[in-house]
């Protein structure tokens, strides 16, 4: 199902962040947020899934208006968080952070099987807090545990931040994995190796407005739009 | 009486008050840990359940272990049930905010109080226990003749307050196999740790801090009901668990339920002890002195955990 933006404005507080911003990410598509520090990327990917009030606009998965519904409604609905420093809940185990996973929605022990052969080092490492994870398995468990809710929408925030290569690349399989079985994918990345290699098309934020929209190949050839709006 | 059998005496007072404010001191420390509420009002709560103790074993004919297992079923429904009302009617409408949310605490702390006051009036009234035969405790000593066992004047307990520290021990136990093994306890334990995620995981976090609130309450209450056949019932009797309750999950650690488990035997233990030997105020004021320590010294108590 496509997820749409339709014109939202969001901050935090009084403080606005977020001014008429329109997108549209499709099934089978990943949708790459680009812009500078600030320019509202996280925060868009937190007013979708309703931690952030929205101060006008709605937010349409399909026909159901998961901005008129309480945020914890907005999982049930197939949307997957991934977020910025994974925010596993580190002092539950692998298994109990998969449990929370499958809490909203997927199917139980199926789901759960689905998730631990993507990602087989879990396995081994069911028992053990998830503090005490590598960088890199934190990240798994953090896909793994989104992945748990069987998501039609999925939204990933810097999910290569702070990875070795050999973890940015089972990350970019997964992706390519999700995005072939027609999930729809909403992705903040700053490294732009990493955007030209995974994205299909790259919206561009500016200081909470939408600019341009892109397909990637535009960039691939042209990157005066890198410089225009992310300073490279 | 010797020494010996005096001391053993006062540990055996002492674990009956610390099996009482173990549970007390959870509730406490449960609201904390999950809602980050510091609960004002939660001694209120402890004295629901004694009123309440009273008025269903006074109203209920027979043997008196039929009006306290009734009473320890009613009086936690009902204090909880008053808790999740003033989480939905109050705490909720004020955002969870910690500032406002102690402010509204007292608030529900004076209306309960006031409710008990006006209903229930001000005398002190006793519930009796479901039963309470006495237990001449042995000692000995190596006399003339060698090894002897005797049974001191005034050296014993009750059933009634071994009971009492059986029933907190089982009740802990059982709490924490909830916690740790059950569905509700791993989404309460993800709320804890970070509540945003928790709704990105669809859990409905103001329903989580309706049932801990509740839950809080009802442990309370709980302890009430053991302990109101030893205590009389009175509308001012929430003010001791209250204090208690709070030094204890200073010591043991905000939120941390070993630390408040530990805590509440070490200062219940030294509270029976030295208000057996000494004074009741001696005790207070050394477990006043001992949260001081904690909060100048180790600040996040003996097992919370540093704030990062």
């Amino acid at each position: 199902m496509t997820l749409r933006l339709d014109g939202i404005s969001a901050g935090y507080g009084p403080v606005q962040v977020l001014f008429d911003l329109s997108l549209e990410a499709r099934p089978g598509e990943v949708l790459c947020l680009l812009g500078r520090n600030g320019a509202g990327k996280t925060t868009t990917l937190k007013a979708i899934m309703g931690l952030l009030p929205l101060m006008s606009g709605r937010v349409l998965l399909g026909a159901a208006e998961l901005s008129a519904m309480p945020a914890h409604e907005v999982p049930k609905h197939g949307i997957g968080y991934i977020p910025q420093g994974r925010r596993l809940f580190t002092e539950l185990t692998v298994a109990e952070n998969i449990e929370v996973g499958l809490l909203a929605r997927g199917r139980g022990a199926e789901t759960r099987e689905k998730v631990l052969t993507m990602f087989p080092r879990l396995r081994e490492r069911l028992s053990q807090r998830a503090e005490t994870l590598s960088g890199g398995e934190q990240q798994m468990l953090a896909t793994a545990r989104a992945l748990c809710l069987e998501p039609e929408v999925l939204l990933l925030d810097e999910p290569t931040e702070g990875l070795q290569p050999s973890m940015i690349s089972l990350i970019r399989d997964t992706v390519d994995v999700m995005r072939d079985a027609g999930v729809a994918i909403i992705l903040v990345e700053q490294r732009i190796e990493a955007v030209l290699n995974l994205a299909d098309r790259v919206a561009f934020i500016e200081n909470g407005h939408g600019r341009e929209v892109v397909d990637v190949e535009v960039l691939r050839r042209d990157k005066a739009l890198l410089q225009k709006y992310v300073g490279i | 009486m010797e020494f010996g059998p005096h001391l053993i005496l006062a540990i055996l007072e002492g674990a009956v008050g610390a099996a009482v404010l173990a549970l007390t001191a959870l509730g406490l420390s449960l609201v904390f840990g999950i809602m980050r509420v510091v609960n004002v009002a939660h001694g209120e709560f402890f004295m629901l359940g004694a009123i309440v103790a009273w008025w269903v074993a006074t109203s209920i004919a027979g043997h008196p272990a039929l009006g306290f297992v009734a009473a320890a079923v009613v009086a936690p429904l009902v204090a909880g049930g008053v808790a999740v009302l003033g989480d939905r009617l109050v705490l909720k409408r004020v955002h969870y905010d910690p500032e406002a949310t102690i402010v509204a605490t007292i608030g529900i702390l004076y209306i309960i109080q006031q409710l008990a006051l006006m209903t229930y009036g001000p005398e002190a009234r006793p519930v009796e226990p479901p039963f309470n035969s006495r237990i001449a405790l042995p000692w000995f000593e190596f006399g003339e003749t060698g090894f002897e066992i005797y049974y001191p004047w005034g050296f014993g307990t009750t059933t009634y307050k071994l009971f009492v520290i059986g029933a907190a021990a089982v009740i802990l136990v059982g709490f924490w196999l909830f916690l740790s093994r059950s569905r509700i306890g791993l989404v309460m334990r993800a709320t804890q740790l970070d509540r945003e995620m928790a709704t990105a995981f669809g859990i409905p976090v103001s329903r989580v801090y309706s049932l801990v609130f509740g839950l809080g309450a009802a442990l309370a209450a709980l302890a009430a009901v053991l302990i109101v056949p030893i205590q009389q019932a009175h509308y001012l009797m929430g003010g001791d668990p209250l204090l208690l309750s709070f030094i204890v999950v200073i010591i043991g650690g905000l939120g941390s339920i070993r630390g408040t488990i530990v805590a509440a035997v070490l200062i219940g233990l030294s509270d029976g002890i030295i208000s057996v030997f000494f004074s009741p105020t001696l005790a207070k004021i050394i477990a006043t002195l001992l949260v001081a320590l904690v909060l100048v010294f180790r600040p996040q108590g003996l097992f919370g955990k540093k704030p990062a």
